[in-house]
């Protein structure tokens, strides 16, 4: 009998929650238990460990979070750790206060933004999302090569019909032609994906909130099966990939039409 | 660090000013002549002895090969990214200047680069703050263009050094307008900076919250500024010169800086007249004279200004705001003053733009501003904090010559990436790396940054080593580059050579022959010290008033002393050290009497026994006079 994948997502430290609990550390100037980055007691600077972006923050891997805390949050640790802050204390000091800030810097950037907080947690549990950045699609072009894609399979039908329209448009554009049933069929078809792509923060809402409450339910203790997390996560997969697809069919024809 | 006072300034392109924080306000420190603002322009002397600000603008007019201003237009570029400057100021080139090398520029028959002609003016400035200390000033907090690149901050960093300053930080125009302007109002919300000065434009949209200033979107021109409206008005007198009076007078650059003189007196007119006449004397005797409106001007310099639009609609779209989202819109830059200008931004932003503030000063001011946070803060800056951007984006050149973007524009700094290369041919032990700022799609079409060869990698198989790059864009908005192979976990020796500027070397170079100009450096410190020791001659000599012994004293001697204290604080006042020296001196002389009195009680109390033999009665102006010293309890 196979053996069903029963082991709990908790024993594989994806939930683990971090709080920014101190280290079991010392400040190095007063000797008071030492916070993530800067000392609690004497706010000295403190020497950059590795963290990732959740664990700087000491927030719990979960996609949901409140933009007015989470800058709060940014402007504090900003006041401690900020070369401006530690431009008169020592070499050291100045050193770690520029590793520890542009560690803040990016660490904010990428979480504020929803998307990048997405992409960037599903990283840190090992997806590569595909390449449908622009510059793969060029790259593409350029070299003749087909780039990795996959077609999300409901809109494959459209896809192909629209991949025809656009080629024609380009054939007409290169001949100095015009087709004004053609620009409207194109300009149909935007609004159509244009409404689609809106509809894709939506999307990726529900799916956050699928996988928050795997993490509330590890933090409770309770049992998290790993075929959940694996489906919570790739619902986000999914929607992203949507979404970077919607958008570059967007991209493709404002190109066409936008001569 | 002591207490030694750090300054802001503003190195601009018309003009320059050095400010400090006393008690809760910046304040400019004035030149020896009064004047807050030292005119941008350098010039070399019949002597070969190097001339600033107001005194060089005469050079400008009678040997304009002797003079140059608006160097700022020209630092960290090459020759090829200044062929329109060429074409409207001039610069006069080296001529054995070699491609992709530094620029040179000729000042009579001497030549130098343009951060040794910036460092002339911060060197002015540095000499205006230690008079006004009557102390040393090494170390400044220097403000750029937002818009201003990685070798334009690099260049602007050398010239501090070069002038003897070290440069805590280089500060965004803009974002400094915004700490002066912050300070003053104390309120949160959200600001526009629309700084258009002499050769730069700049937008910068800021939000300030609790001390906070957070820069959200940054944008700008580093080629538009009032120089370029100035430029337009000489073409036109040039053209109506030639077409009026047959002559053409564009070779001749004595002429052309008198046309420029009247121009700017014009423009400024305009700003508050409905017209005025521009008025040239052309040697041998004839005259230029032509009448503009204010509605002619605005009609002449609407595309200049129209240049502006395209900026700040992207930084907004950057910051993803609109203009009504703004809480107020604030002018920096003298050619804001500019009525046409005030009601672009009115009609931009949709309100009525803030000016109180001078908008020639603001910035200096608002360096000065982030100068007292860097040291430690005050009362007043104790809660301020500027969080800055990076205004252009940076790249690695692709194989095939795209552009691979690893810090994005708008990105706050400090930022960082990490980016991991891998060798294309089997024992490749260098890898090279080309480093672009820009937003285009191609490495050619952005700026070349600096090219960086990873050495020392050790000998493997193509594609196996994994070699990782640390990109650093620090406070100051300079790039820095660190590298490891992974594998083995060496460090790879990073060899940069940056693409318009100077080497390390060379800048010390510079800093070495800086010091044939530091004679004026010298004569400066001497003075200093001459006034510092008439001050503790005079304080000494009001205790000696307020002594018992100065009863003791004929009138004849009291009135002598009288005559020579007011010689002496007469003496001080002016700049020739050994005129003070000497007054001290004699002052010095007149008063060992009262001298010898005050130690006789004194020792007749205290020093029992001894005579005036082993009392200290110092040897003369270098050592302490005995009457600074009879504080003797």
């Amino acid at each position: 009998m196979p053996q069903t994948q029963d082991k709990s997502a908790k024993d594989s430290g994806i939930f683990v929650v971090s709080h920014g609990k101190p280290a079991q550390a010392n400040c190095w100037s007063c000797g008071a238990m030492r916070a993530a980055h800067f000392c609690q007691q004497c706010g000295k600077v403190q020497p950059p460990v590795p963290a990732d972006y959740f664990a700087f923050f000491g927030l719990p891997y979960k996609l949901n979070l409140e933009p007015a805390r989470l800058e709060r949050e940014f402007y504090d640790l900003s006041r401690h750790l900020h070369p401006d802050i530690n431009a008169i204390k020592s070499e050291r000091e100045q050193e770690w206060a520029l590793e520890q800030s542009s560690h803040l810097n990016d660490a904010y950037r990428t979480l504020k933004d929803p998307i990048t907080r997405t992409e960037y947690l599903l990283r840190l549990q090992g997806v590569q999302l595909e390449e449908q950045s622009k510059a793969a699609t060029e790259e593409a072009r350029r070299t003749g090569k087909l780039k990795k894609q996959v077609v999300p399979p409901d809109l494959l039908e459209e896809v192909f019909e629209l991949n025809m329209q656009l080629e024609e448009m380009r054939m007409n554009k290169k001949m100095g032609e015009s087709d004004r049933n053609l620009e409207r069929q194109l300009e149909d078809a935007k609004k159509h994906l244009q409404a689609k792509y809106d509809g894709m923060m939506q999307a990726l809402s529900g799916a956050w909130g699928e996988w928050d409450a795997l993490v509330d339910r590890a933090e409770r203790g309770e049992t998290v099966l790993e075929e959940d997390r694996l489906a919570a996560r790739d619902k986000m997969v999914e929607v992203l990939n949507r979404r970077n697809y919607l958008r570059n069919l967007l991209r493709d024809i404002d190109e066409v039409l936008g001569g | 660090m002591s207490n030694e006072r750090i300054v802001g300034i503003d190195l601009g392109t018309t003009n320059s000013l050095v400010a400090h924080m006393e008690g809760e306000r910046p304040v400019v420190i004035p030149g020896e002549d009064g004047s807050n603002l030292l005119p941008s322009v350098v010039a070399l002397d019949e002597n070969g002895q190097i001339v600033v600000g107001n005194p060089a603008r005469k050079y400008l007019i009678e040997t304009p090969e002797h003079a140059v201003y608006s160097v700022k237009r020209l630092m960290g570029r090459g020759v090829e990214d200044i062929q329109d400057e060429l074409k409207l100021f001039p610069f006069r080139l080296a001529d054995d200047l070699a491609p992709g090398e530094v620029l040179r520029i000729k000042l009579g028959d001497k030549t130098f680069t343009p951060p040794e002609i910036s460092a002339f003016i911060l060197r002015q400035l540095k000499r205006n703050a230690e008079r006004y200390f009557g102390a040393p000033v090494t170390k400044a907090v220097i403000t750029v263009p937002a818009y201003f690149n990685d070798a334009q901050r690099q260049a602007t960093k050398d010239a501090g050094r070069i002038a003897g300053l070290e440069v805590l930080r280089l500060v965004n125009e803009p974002t400094a307008a915004s700490l002066a302007y912050g300070l003053d109002k104390q309120q949160n919300g959200t600001v526009a900076v629309y700084d258009l000065g002499g050769g730069t434009f700049d937008i910068s949209i800021l939000k300030l919250h609790e001390g906070i200033f957070e820069v959200i979107a940054t944008n700008g021109d580093t080629h538009l500024g009032g120089d370029d409206i100035d430029n337009l008005l000489i073409a036109i007198a040039l053209d109506d010169i030639h077409g009026d009076l047959g002559v053409d007078v564009r070779r001749n650059a004595e002429i052309v800086q008198a046309i420029r003189k009247a121009v700017i007196e014009a423009k400024i007119a305009l700003s508050s007249n409905d017209a005025t006449t521009l008025d040239v004397e052309l040697p041998p005797g004839r005259r230029y004279q032509r009448e503009i409106t204010r509605q002619q001007f605005e009609q002449l310099i609407q595309p200049i200004i129209e240049r502006t639009v395209g900026p700040v609609k992207q930084a907004l779209k950057d910051a993803d705001l609109k203009p009504k989202d703004m809480d107020e819109a604030v002018l920096v830059g003298g050619s804001t003053r500019i009525p046409r200008v005030r009601l672009l931004v009115e009609e931009l932003f949709q309100r009525m733009p803030h000016s109180d503030l001078n908008p020639d000063e603001v910035v200096a001011l608002g360096a000065a501003v982030q100068a007292n946070i860097l040291s430690g803060g005050s009362e007043a800056t104790k809660e301020m904090l500027l969080l800055d951007v990076t205004p252009l984006s940076l790249g690695i050149e692709s194989l095939g010559g795209g552009v691979v973007r690893i810090i994005h524009r708008n990105s706050t700094i400090p930022a960082s990436a990490n980016e991991h290369f891998t060798t294309g041919v089997e024992g490749q032990t260098n890898v090279a790396i080309h480093v672009v700022q820009g937003e285009r799609e191609l490495a050619k079409d952005c700026r070349s940054l600096a090219r960086f060869d990873l050495k020392g990698i050790p000998p493997m198989p193509a594609g196996l080593p994994r070699i990782e790059v640390k990109f650093l864009i620090d406070a100051n908005g300079i790039l820095h580059v660190s590298a490891r192979e992974l594998r083995s976990g060496k460090e790879a020796e990073i060899e940069v050579q940056p693409s318009y500027g100077l080497t390390d070397e060379q800048v010390e170079n510079m800093i070495l022959e800086s010091f044939d100009y530091a004679e004026e450096d010298f004569r400066q410190r001497q003075v200093i010290e001459a006034r510092n020791e008439a001050e503790t001659m005079l304080a000494a000599l009001e205790k000696g008033r307020n002594n018992p012994a100065w009863e003791q004293l004929s009138s004849q001697e009291q009135t002598d002393i009288n005559k020579l204290e007011a010689a002496l604080r007469a003496v001080m006042k002016e700049a020739d050290y050994q005129a003070i020296r000497s007054a001290i001196d004699v002052l010095n002389q007149a008063t060992m009497h009262l001298a010898e009195l005050m130690m006789d009680s004194a020792v007749s109390s205290a020093l029992k026994g001894k005579d005036m033999a082993t009392a200290d009665v110092g040897e003369g102006p270098a050592s302490p006079h005995p009457i600074a010293q009879a504080e003797i309890k």
